[in-house]
């Protein structure tokens, strides 16, 4: 799931097919220059929501002698 | 002072007083915090820790200005605004999507490369490749690679001080030492508090730098598009420029909207730039001086708020355009890195002005600190240490750390005067090309050990030479009939008939050759060197103990996948 808010900016930004044109436009600024302003704030968006739930979904478990490490799922 | 601000305001090429005297009281403040800052969460300086990474201290705050300040550069207020005005939207605006898709990025790797530095008191990229591959002649290559790449961007950072100071009218007067000698004063400063403070002072100097910046460009954007009729004005004044033809290339000046022949340029150039920036040793130096793995993930929600002043800036260069700016230099050609400051000096009262000029320098220099404390770090650490003095004690690294950072600052001082100037933002793009060959060494090793050593070393070589080659047969054609190699970092991608930007490509031919290396040198069973990391450093946090001081249980040296 984080995964997936992580890459959805990615993926958006860089088909650029999608953006390149300059209908609708919002007051005077071209769509593929409004388009993009968007995408900063949504994709801060992502990143804040991804944060929030790796750290719900994978706690810190500190490191001590004997601790077990079974996070290899994570990143 | 007010009269000569009068006369001053009606000539482009005079001097500026009142803008000059607010940029010089501004750059004398931040200097006083430049050294102050060394009693800043006071410590004795005396190890590469606490004068390169700032004792690992700094919390999601700090780090946002630190990180800000350090990866939007002078040269990023210059020259985005400045590509925009003469190239266009392919040209410039890239850099917004470019500056949107580095956030997840991030996110994803340097929390790891942090946990994992953090265990080990990595300092650089090159010591995680020397303790995750046992291989000191990868580590030398990542190190290498990174001092090279940067010095011309720290001389890029001077660039745009010497902008900066050319449309304020200074410099420029007819004997060599006259002409740049403001640039050698904003330069001794740099060097002085750099070597007195480490990283602490352009930590400091950010909080100054970003505010300048968000200031004028706030301002700047409410005021200026109203002064030269609206923004409808501004985007058909930009149409208009960029369908016109150009008589020396005979095609079009730019890309208003990029066309579909370029999308893929668009994309590569954002993506391909996007992965190569974390992977520039200033970027690394920075956050691996924040004191939590969480601090950098934090930092890539908030961060963005920079791309939006950036996308901003972006579009000043077409409101230059439309307010009919002259970016003139002061022997007289015309310089489009010019266009910024100068319409900051053409629309702004002179007082404004010298703000938005100090906001550029002081925006040049914490960047340029910073680049030359990490360039600094990598040669004490990956080859003084390394290769020369492997006994060396933490002072003795911190010394030579503060010696090398007047040398590499020396070097680009040298790149700036001598070098082409337009060669030296060649030099740029290509350095851009060369770091990304470091990155399957680092971001593949964060998460597996498969690629052999040797194989990654093959890889970063056919990158480097791949890249080197493709960046040097681009060609334009210039006034003087002859032609410049080095013009521009998109090429032909091979196989796909699309323009792409060259570090991309040279990185997927990287890739390849070290899978297939691997693949060989598996078969041959050649030793694949000892991994000092063990599983759980990669997902270590703050307060948990360093490598040195515990004593883990036998489960913690199985080997990572």
């Amino acid at each position: 799931m984080a995964g997936v808010l992580l890459l959805l900016p990615i993926a958006a930004l860089t088909w650029v097919g999608s953006y390149a044109r300059v209908e609708p436009k919002l007051g005077a600024f071209p769509f593929f220059i409004w388009y993009q302003f968007v995408w900063v704030f949504l994709c801060s968006g992502c990143t804040y929501g991804a944060y929030r739930l790796v750290v719900r979904a994978r706690p810190h478990r500190p490191m001590t002698h004997g601790v077990t490490h079974d996070e290899q799922a994570g990143r | 002072m007010n009269a000569l601000a009068v006369t001053a305001a009606d000539n482009h090429t005079g001097v500026n007083g009142v803008a000059l005297s607010v940029l010089i009281v501004l750059f004398l403040l931040v200097t006083v915090m430049g050294f102050l800052a060394s009693r800043w969460r006071r410590s004795e300086m005396e190890s590469l820790d606490e004068w390169g990474l700032g004792g690992r201290s700094f919390g999601t705050w700090v780090t946002w200005f630190l990180l800000g300040g350090d990866l939007y550069t002078a040269y990023t207020f210059i020259a985005v605004p400045a590509a925009m005005f003469a190239l266009g939207a392919v040209n410039g605006f890239f850099a917004v999507p470019y500056t949107i898709v580095l956030y997840p990025i991030i996110f994803v790797f340097m929390s790891r490369l942090w946990s994992v530095s953090h265990r080990h008191g990595f300092i650089t990229t090159a010591d995680f490749a020397a303790g995750r591959y046992g291989s000191r002649g990868l580590s030398l290559a990542i190190a290498v690679t990174g001092i090279l790449a940067t010095m011309p961007y720290i001389a890029l950072q001077l660039v745009g001080i010497q902008a900066v100071l050319e449309v304020s009218g200074l410099g420029g007067s007819g004997n060599v030492i006259a002409k740049d000698l403001p640039l050698f004063i904003a330069f001794a400063v740099l060097a002085a508090y750099t070597y007195a403070s480490g990283l602490r002072a352009p930590a400091l100097i950010a909080f100054v730098k970003d505010t300048l910046i968000y200031l004028v460009i706030i301002v700047a954007v409410v005021y200026i598009p109203s002064k030269v009729g609206g923004w409808d004005h501004i985007f058909t004044a930009a149409q208009h420029k960029m369908a016109t033809t150009n008589a020396l290339t005979k095609k079009p000046n730019g890309s208003y909207i990029p066309p579909a022949t370029q999308y893929w340029a668009y994309a590569t150039l954002a993506l391909g730039s996007a992965l190569a920036l974390f992977m520039y040793p200033h970027s690394i130096t920075a956050t691996l001086s924040s004191k939590s793995r969480n601090t950098i993930r934090r930092n890539s929600a908030i961060l963005p708020a920079y791309s939006f002043v950036l996308g901003l800036l972006a579009l000043l260069g077409w409101v230059a355009i439309a307010a009919g700016t002259k970016p003139i230099g002061l022997d007289g050609q015309a310089n489009p890195q010019l266009v910024v400051p100068q319409l900051f000096e053409d629309m702004f009262p002179s007082w404004f002005a010298g703000v938005a000029f100090a906001a550029i320098a002081i925006g040049a220099l914490v960047p340029a600190a910073i680049m030359a404390i990490a360039a600094a770090n990598l040669f004490t650490r990956n080859i003084y240490r390394e290769w020369f003095r492997p006994s060396a004690t933490p002072a003795q690294e911190a010394r030579v750390g503060k010696v090398v950072s007047l040398v590499v600052k020396f070097v680009a001082l040298v790149f700036v005067l001598t070098m082409d100037k337009q060669n030296a933002i060649n030099f740029q793009l290509l350095g851009g090309i060369w770091i990304l060959q470091t990155f399957p060494a680092i971001v593949f090793g964060l998460y597996t050990r498969w690629f052999h050593r040797w194989a990654l070393i093959a890889g970063w070589a056919v990158g480097m030479v791949y890249g080197t080659v493709a960046a040097y047969n681009v060609v334009k054609p210039t006034p003087g009939g002859g032609s410049q190699h080095f013009a521009g970092s998109v090429a032909l991608i091979p196989g796909l008939a699309q323009l792409g930007y060259i570090a991309l490509t040279a990185f997927a031919i990287n890739v390849i050759v070290a899978v297939v290396a691997t693949l060989v040198l598996g078969a041959l069973k050649t030793p694949t060197g000892i991994d000092a990391t063990i599983k759980g450093d990669y997902f270590a946090d703050e307060g948990d103990p360093r490598v040195i001081k515990i004593n883990p249980g036998p489960h913690e040296y199985s080997p990572s996948p």
